[in-house]
């Protein structure tokens, strides 16, 4: 169980990015955060796990108030959130069995770390994971040498490497083709499903939300404009969280 | 609004061009100001005696002193009078020297012209005629008066003015010279001291890039603003990190050098020492392995932590002595090789040296390796405690352990100040230092919030900085002229000069490119729960590893470029030799120099233009 309450982000020159947003996300819940660019949904999911300092509010998680965490106990509740990124931010240069390790990084001693050590475990848990992901004979090329989709697949490796609770996806698909976006949100609809993972998901195409999520939250100008199922959103609604203007495509 | 565009163009034109005729004019001025200030001067250019010695030094550059052969000499010493003795009339005179003879004038007045004819000398050959004054016919004292080249029947005939300050009763000599090469060339005398020192010129640039690259890898990463902006913590953790920092250095140091004394009475016996590195090793990797597989949980019970911290303890030490062990037994083993390897001794001259570096610099390194875990752990310790306290609570201990960390700065800085200008009085490197600094400390305890995060990190990104641009801005050749009175002449000092050098503008560099770098890597690795630590060897190292090896290489070459010419303030090296010979006049070696400079140069170039190409 995973609740936000009243989370508002200001920015260093006073761009007012989340503004008094609250709402709850249930175990196992797969969540869909909709909204225009600019809304707030990077920010909102980085506010999180704290990548981005939220400036007031709170964010409960099994009881315990992440902003209230200490940089140690921080770290620790960093490493049961898995996350996954628009341009999947894998290190270009190391092999891709060392950009999904990294996952373990937050298990791992810090001093092992020096010597570039991972447990025999961690590497047969890294290896089953990209099994997992179907890229399985990937682990020795180097990440830049993937494809887009392929890399994203390792981008979802590294989080499920961290035993998360929880995965935050920020756009994950948003540069895929339509095929590829398919065949990765079905991967995180498999982690949903299967391993009870809570997903917490921006996406920009409402076919996807339909399709893949539980529920929906929307974001317009910082603010939570809507909160509901997926069938809920109505044309009315759909005006309400895109704006006047706005035409449905897909 | 619409008025005042086309106003704006069509300003009036009277202005325009008073400003460009003024910006002309200073320029002009400036221009005719740096002629003024730089001695532009063709006169001087013009003057004869400027046009022979240029066309003497341009010559004898162009004729590198790089071959010797075996010469079969020719020497005729021609006794003359200057002037004439009373009532002698001057007359020719044959003066021979195996087959070659000359005939010329016995005696002259002062400032004549007389001529000399050879015969019998080499064909085609230069010969030099030179004015030997004193009576001895062998002295090397000679002015040369005249080249000329002889024909193939080996005749010349030679013009020589004779000195007008030379007058003597007693017989002086026209000495004719002439010489052919005989056998094969051989390396002349200054070709070899010049492969002598630009061998060493090439060492010490790859020692001091070597240095230089150890040591600003990671200070690069304090001098990275990126990765330094994100780093704040409470004052509390703040303050007790300056605190732990004298303290810990002040144990450390006093351990390291207990720890000197202690293994330098086993000095003598090496069996002794490489047990001691063995058995200390052993201890150490064990005591390592330990702590590390107990993860990184922080253990529940007191007993537990405190065991762990016992042993982190023990390990340190164990560690330290190893080290010093290790330094005592490559000295030793060292210095006994140096004999049997023959050629190979500068082997074991380099472990006997590595254990001399070894052994000096361990108790620095404890006394930093003690203030870095003491401030770490008193650094935590105030974190834990910001976080515990109350508001009021942590104020009350933000504004005790402030006012003693700043005081405490100031007084150091007091001391490093009084160490410099001899100052003695108590009162300005004590009393008032401790004052102003408790006073720095109350004040920012009072101004920020008592649990707020400071940003810790630009503040040491802007020191280092400082720092490193200051250090930056003195030529390795000028601090060329500090080391060598820290190590005495020699391409040691050279070193040290480049490679304090190569520090600071590789960490500028360096960090520039940790600057460039993308943060959505970062911002992965983070969040997944990695410490700092992780997230720069995961995240930044892998991503930086070209422009690193690009700007060391970049960096080795200008160090061979630089250790060249360190030499003129003593720093070794080639520019030792070349700065000899030019104040000694002798342009033909010192062109020697320079040619093998130039060789050195664009192979360089070239072979680190093709590394960079190969590696990034």
């Amino acid at each position: 169980m995973l609740e936000a309450r009243n989370i508002t982000k200001v920015y260093e020159g006073g761009v007012q990015a989340l503004t008094d947003v609250s709402f709850t996300v249930p175990k196992g819940q797969f969540l869909a955060v909709i909204g225009l660019s600019g809304s707030g949904k990077s920010t909102l999911l980085r506010c999180i796990n704290r990548l981005i300092e939220p400036t007031s509010g709170q964010i409960f998680w099994n009881g315990k108030d992440i902003t209230a965490a200490s940089p140690e106990e921080l770290r620790r509740i960093r490493r049961r959130i898995g996350m996954v990124f628009q341009s999947f931010n894998l290190v270009h240069r190391s092999k891709v069995l060392t950009n999904v390790l990294a996952g373990r990084l937050g298990y791992t001693n810090p001093a092992w770390s020096l010597f570039n050590r991972f447990s025999k475990a961690d590497i047969e848990k890294a290896h089953q994971t990209l099994a997992r992901v179907d890229i399985p004979d990937k682990a020795d090329y180097r990440a830049d040498e993937l494809s887009g989709g392929q890399q994203q697949r390792v981008g979802i490796a590294r989080a499920l490497m961290q035993d998360p609770e929880i995965i935050l996806a920020d756009e994950p698909v948003a540069s895929l083709d339509p095929a590829l976006a398919h065949s990765i949100m079905k991967h995180l609809e498999r982690i949903n499903k299967e391993d009870g993972v809570t997903v917490l998901c921006s996406l920009h195409f409402l076919d996807l939300v339909h399709k893949y999520a539980d529920r929906v939250i929307a974001l317009n100008e910082g603010r939570l404009v809507f909160e509901g199922l997926p069938g809920e959103i109505d044309d009315k609604k759909f005006k309400e969280i895109y704006g006047r203007d706005a035409e449905r495509v897909g | 609004m619409t008025q005042s565009k086309p106003n704006h163009e069509a300003k009036p034109s009277v202005w325009r061009s008073l400003r460009n005729g003024l910006f002309f004019a200073i320029a002009i001025l400036t221009i005719a100001y740096a002629f003024q200030v730089t001695g532009v001067d063709l006169e001087e250019f013009r003057k004869e005696s400027r046009q022979q010695s240029r066309v003497r030094v341009m010559r004898a550059l162009a004729r590198p002193d790089v071959f010797d052969f075996d010469r079969a000499e020719t020497t005729v010493n021609s006794p003359v009078h200057l002037p004439c003795p009373g009532g002698v009339e001057p007359q020719i005179q044959r003066e021979e020297s195996g087959e070659a003879y000359v005939e010329s004038l016995s005696c002259s007045a002062a400032g004549e012209i007389i001529t000399l004819t050879g015969y019998n000398f080499p064909p085609n050959t230069d010969v030099v005629v030179s004015f030997v004054p004193g009576n001895d016919p062998n002295s090397t004292l000679a002015l040369t008066k005249a080249r000329v080249k002889s024909d193939s029947q080996g005749r010349f005939t030679a013009e020589v003015e004779l000195p007008k300050d030379r007058e003597s009763d007693d017989v002086q000599f026209l000495r004719s010279y002439a010489y052919r090469n005989v056998g094969a060339p051989r390396w002349s005398k200054s070709a070899l001291d010049t492969w002598d020192k630009i061998i060493e010129t090439v060492f010490m640039a790859f020692l001091a890039t070597l240095l230089g690259t150890i040591l600003s890898f990671p200070l690069s990463f304090l001098a990275a603003r990126n990765l330094m902006k994100n780093v704040r913590s409470p004052l509390t953790s703040i303050a007790l990190n300056l605190l732990g920092w004298p303290l810990g250095i002040f144990f450390g140091f006093q351990a390291g050098k207990y720890l000197l004394g202690l293994s330098g009475s086993f000095a003598e016996n090496a069996w002794l020492n490489a047990a001691d590195v063995v058995i200390a090793g052993l201890l150490v990797y064990i005591g390592t392995r330990w702590s590390l597989s107990r993860g990184d949980e922080t253990p529940s019970g007191v007993i537990q932590r405190a065991l762990q911290e016992l042993v982190s303890l023990a390990v340190s030490i164990l560690a330290i002595y190893a080290f010093l062990e290790a330094g005592n037994l490559s000295m030793s083993l060292g210095s006994a090789a140096i004999e049997p390897l023959g050629a190979f001794g500068f082997v074991g001259n380099f472990l006997y040296q590595s254990g001399d570096i070894l052994r000096t610099i361990t108790p620095a390194l404890a006394a930093l390796v003690g203030g870095s875990i003491l401030s770490s752990r008193l650094g935590r310790f105030g974190q834990s405690l910001s976080e515990r306290l109350s508001a009021g609570a942590a104020r009350a201990v933000n504004l005790i352990l402030a006012a003693a960390a700043g005081g405490m700065l100031f007084v150091g800085i007091g001391q490093t100040l009084n160490w410099f200008y001899e100052i003695g009085n108590p009162f300005y490197i004590v009393i008032l230092p401790a004052v102003l600094g408790a006073a720095g400390g109350l004040t920012l305890a009072i101004l920020t919030k008592p649990k707020a995060a400071l940003s810790i990190g630009l503040t040491v990104y802007y020191i280092t900085r400082m720092i490193v641009n200051a250090v930056r801005s003195v030529e390795a050749v000028i601090m060329a002229i500090v080391f060598v009175i820290f190590v005495g002449i020699g391409p040691f000092a050279g070193v040290m000069a480049l490679g304090l050098h190569t520090i600071a503008s590789l960490v500028k560099l360096y960090s520039e490119q940790v600057e460039s770098i993308l943060a959505g890597p970062i911002e992965a690795i983070e969040a997944t729960g990695a410490n700092r630590l992780q997230t720069i060897i995961y995240a930044v190292i892998p991503q930086i590893i070209p422009p690193y090896i690009s700007y060391t290489m970049y960096r080795w070459d200008i160090n061979v470029r630089m250790s060249t010419i360190i030499g003129i303030t003593g720093g070794g090296g080639i520019g030792f030799l070349l700065v000899q010979n030019i104040n000694l006049l002798d342009y033909n070696a010192a062109s020697t120099q320079m040619l093998a400079i130039a060789i050195v140069v664009s192979f360089m170039d070239y072979i680190s233009s093709v590394m960079r190409e190969k590696y990034v």
